[in-house]
């Protein structure tokens, strides 16, 4: 049908054009010299992203060490320890929260986060710190949400037999239903470090875009996306193909974190 | 049913998206972008001149001063906006009128003790030589640098007058002037620069080897950071465009720069 | 010396009931103080004027208008084309090697970075197309956007009506279009919508893509070839720029309940829906 191969043309015509103007740019400048580079300097002809690679890492990571152990507690308690009648109104109340737009979370980061850490713990205040706690909350609903589901389909043949067994509620719970539904948490998990890898805005707005490698959680310091968005509007030539250069980087890790979890998916419902 | 509602849906739609194609096309219209520090005075004339030609709508963007370059250089834009010492040379294309100047004040927290800084200090303060306030004569606390970003025309015009700056890897990145106002504002420990038309009373501009950013020590040659701001046109401006940039340089448009914060431009 | 499991069991309710209200707590104050900061300022004259003074002070007509029309053109495009292909992946192919790399294909591109997205519209239909900063450019990038997520959920919607209502309607000397039409469809209703509901709320709440695509203007829209600035990115604006910090959480009062209410929309619709087939 001429619709469906119209939109996967247009899907095909934005991953074409990115490669067509992002991989020119690794071989005219060496791939090894623009991932680990550590100067970006655009005017001198310098782009290595080492420094962007770090922070998007330390960031992501910090998001994670966040949300992921408070979003599985959250389905774990929400699935296992409390009525039916609750979950039905929590869950859809979380999802909701996820509709949020990023900008807001920024702002709030940006007028509340970034002074309490200034203060309270030093540096700038525009952090990775800060931006690893707004991305940890921004995944949560992320994380809760997928890890609910995957819980909810553990079969309850599972609980009951280690009930019967004589296990308690939080043994049955933690040796049985959790590492059931493990493929799915996982999935939720690299998921959400997708998102999280891919926030802009939140991002600019408090972690302090300085140029540099962050050498602590108090540091500024730039994320992938937030170098694209700070100098997208007006760069051309070498330093533009730097961009989307950059945006295969992005669109490559994110397809790798994609495939992990749909493998993860696959394992679960494999195994069950 | 079902197929009814949707019909009836899809019919809305395409109404809907044929309207807006349609009509609006009668009004002469352009696009302004580029430079943060020129956007306030951009949009504030755009809405006088407006007012008295509603058959015209203008449109601005910002982005900074490359962009404003760029978007003239491509077509994105009509006019671009440009606050540069000197034009690039991609630039050199472009018709160029100077509609106003304008001086770049260094700002600090109004809780910063610090009023007075050389411009010898200013180059160590932004190259990261300087990292504690007490070597200004304030306290032990250290000293954060927040800068635009690279393709800024307030920026590019600030490290070639100071001269010899390269910008300290540590400082924090905002993307417009206004930004950089809140994030001084916010911060005790910071130090910036901005456009002069845009302080207000959340920051504190500092004397620079003795003087203020004010017009009268622009004008008598003492402050010496000041630029021309510049509006960019991909060959000679199209008539409507023209009709503004006149207006931008009658009495009426001047005077109204002048009355809020820039200079004029003769 | 083992520590009896019931005590453990304490423990271990007490850390995750803890954490699970902590993440409540947090998720619930952030609306609750943006919503105590912005609704004072929200007013019928807020919703409805226009803003004067570059949002200082007037209200937030055009953006409200803006974030109207934007999602509206990106679904205006991308629902035709993504329910098309969505069918056209399940009914009219086999689930081969290919179309489950097509699939997979649109999976990744839901999860691409919506920066990348703003990128390529801005060099592809604002620079290179001579488009402008404008609603078009902003609508077809947001419709690329959504298409993968309005494909999925519409090729699981699809995928879940049972195979009996097809062969009834077979049975009953249907073709496969109009099976297509007047069975699969109505009954793959409910998740199709899921889909343009989750679409309307990432529009919604887009900003880097719009600014850079459909530009930041603050005049009504009378064309698609206008520049329109949506409530996102009059709040990202206004917040930042320090212009009006009472307006801005006015603007992200109302983005808040927008976003609520399509979310509670669709979930009305959803059990409408299904009630009504089980009926």
């Amino acid at each position: 049908m001429l619709v469906a191969f119209s939109a996967l043309a247009s899907l095909l015509l934005i991953a074409v054009f990115i490669l067509k103007e992002g991989v020119p740019f690794l071989f005219k400048y060496g791939p090894l010299n623009f991932l680990l580079g550590s100067i970006w300097d655009p005017q001198a002809g310098q782009f290595g992203i080492y420094p962007m690679i770090v922070a998007s890492l330390w960031v992501t990571l910090g998001a994670m060490a966040i949300g992921a152990p408070l979003g599985i507690a959250g389905a774990i308690f929400l699935n296992e320890f409390v009525p039916r009648s609750v979950l039905r109104v929590v869950k859809p109340a979380i999802e909701l929260l996820a509709g949020i737009p990023s900008v807001v979370y920024g702002f709030l980061g940006v007028m509340v986060l970034a002074p309490f850490i200034r203060a309270h713990l030093g540096g700038p205040g525009l952090s990775v710190l800060a931006a690893s706690v707004i991305l940890g909350i921004m995944v949560l609903p992320t994380v809760i949400s997928i890890s609910t589901d995957a819980i909810g389909a553990v079969p309850n043949s599972y609980r009951e037999g280690a009930l019967a067994l004589g296990a308690t509620r939080w043994q049955s719970v933690h040796m049985v239903t959790v590492k059931a539904a493990r493929s799915g948490i996982i999935a939720s998990i690299i998921l959400a470090m997708g998102r999280a890898l891919g926030e802009t805005m939140a991002v600019i707005m408090v972690v302090g875009n300085a140029v540099k490698v962050p050498h602590s959680a108090l540091d500024s310091a730039r994320t992938l996306t937030a170098n694209i968005a700070l100098e997208m509007g007006y760069a051309t030539g070498l330093h533009r193909e730097a961009l989307f250069a950059t945006g295969v980087v992005l669109f490559v890790v994110i397809m790798i974190l994609n495939a992990l979890a749909t493998s993860a998916i696959k394992a679960g419902s494999r195994r069950s | 049913m079902l197929q009814r509602w949707m019909g009836w849906m899809g019919l809305a739609f395409l109404a809907g998206a044929l309207a807006l194609s349609g009509c609006g096309k009668q009004r002469a219209a352009f696009t302004m972008a580029g430079s943060t520090a020129f956007q306030p005075f951009a949009e504030k004339l755009a809405d006088q001149y407006m007012a008295v030609h509603p058959d015209v709508a203008i449109t601005v963007q910002g982005g900074g001063s490359a962009v404003g370059v760029q978007a003239a250089l491509s077509g994105a834009a009509q006019i671009g906006m440009a606050d540069l010492v000197t034009l690039p040379p991609e630039a050199a294309a472009l018709k160029n009128v100077v509609v106003a100047r304008d001086g770049i004040a260094i700002v600090v927290s109004p809780k910063n003790p610090v009023t007075q800084l050389t411009l010898d200090q200013v180059r160590r303060i932004f190259n990261g030589e300087i990292r504690t306030w007490k070597a200004l004569g304030g306290e032990d606390t250290p000293v954060r640098v927040v800068s635009r970003e690279a393709g800024s025309g307030t920026r590019s015009s600030f490290e070639q007058i100071v001269g010899n700056l390269k910008l300290t890897s540590e400082a924090i990145i905002q993307d417009s002037n206004g930004t950089i106002r809140e994030t001084v504002a916010n911060d005790a420990n910071s130090i910036g620069y901005l456009s002069h038309g845009l302080l207000n009373d959340r920051i504190k501009a500092v004397q620079v080897d003795g003087y203020l950013c004010t017009e009268e020590s622009i004008m008598a040659g003492h402050y010496r950071l000041v630029r021309p701001i510049y509006l960019l046109t991909r060959g000679e401006p199209a008539p409507t465009s023209k009709a503004f940039l006149d207006y931008i340089l009658s009495e009426e448009g001047q005077s109204m720069i002048h009355s809020n914060g820039l200079i004029r431009a003769k | 010396m083992r520590v009896p499991p019931k005590y453990t069991q304490v423990l271990a309710v007490t850390l995750l009931g803890g954490a699970t209200l902590l993440t409540l707590v947090v998720l619930v104050f952030i609306i609750v103080f943006v919503l105590t900061k912005g609704l004072p300022t929200v007013s019928a004259s807020f919703l409805f004027t226009v803003p004067r003074d570059m949002g200082r002070a007037g209200g937030i007509l055009p953006t409200l208008i803006g974030t109207v029309l934007l999602p509206l053109l990106a679904l205006v495009i991308a629902l035709p084309l993504g329910v098309g292909t969505a069918v056209y992946l399940t009914e009219y192919t086999r689930a081969t090697r290919v179309t489950r790399m097509l699939s997979f294909g649109a999976d990744c591109l839901a999860g691409i970075p919506s920066i990348i997205f703003g990128l390529f519209g801005f060099i592809f239909f604002v620079v290179m197309l001579h488009m402008g900063w404008c609603l078009l450019a902003g609508g077809l990038t947001l419709a690329i956007m959504i298409l993968p997520t309005i494909i999925r959920t519409s090729e699981e919607a699809i995928r879940a009506v049972p195979n009996a209502y097809r062969e009834v309607s077979f049975s009953l000397g249907a073709t496969r279009w109009e099976t297509v039409l007047k069975v699969v469809l109505p009954n793959a209703l409910p998740g199709i919508v899921t889909g343009i509901m989750l679409g309307i709320a990432r529009c919604i709440g887009e900003t880097a893509a719009v600014i850079f695509t459909a530009g930041s203007s603050l005049r009504m829209p009378t064309s698609v070839f206008d520049s329109v600035r949506t409530m996102s990115v009059h709040f990202y604006i206004l917040a930042r720029e320090g212009i009006s910090n009472e307006n801005a959480y006015g603007t992200a009062a109302v983005l808040i309940i927008s976003v609520l209410a399509v979310n509670l929309v669709a979930y009305g619709l959803m059990h409408r829906f299904i009630s009504r087939r089980t009926r």
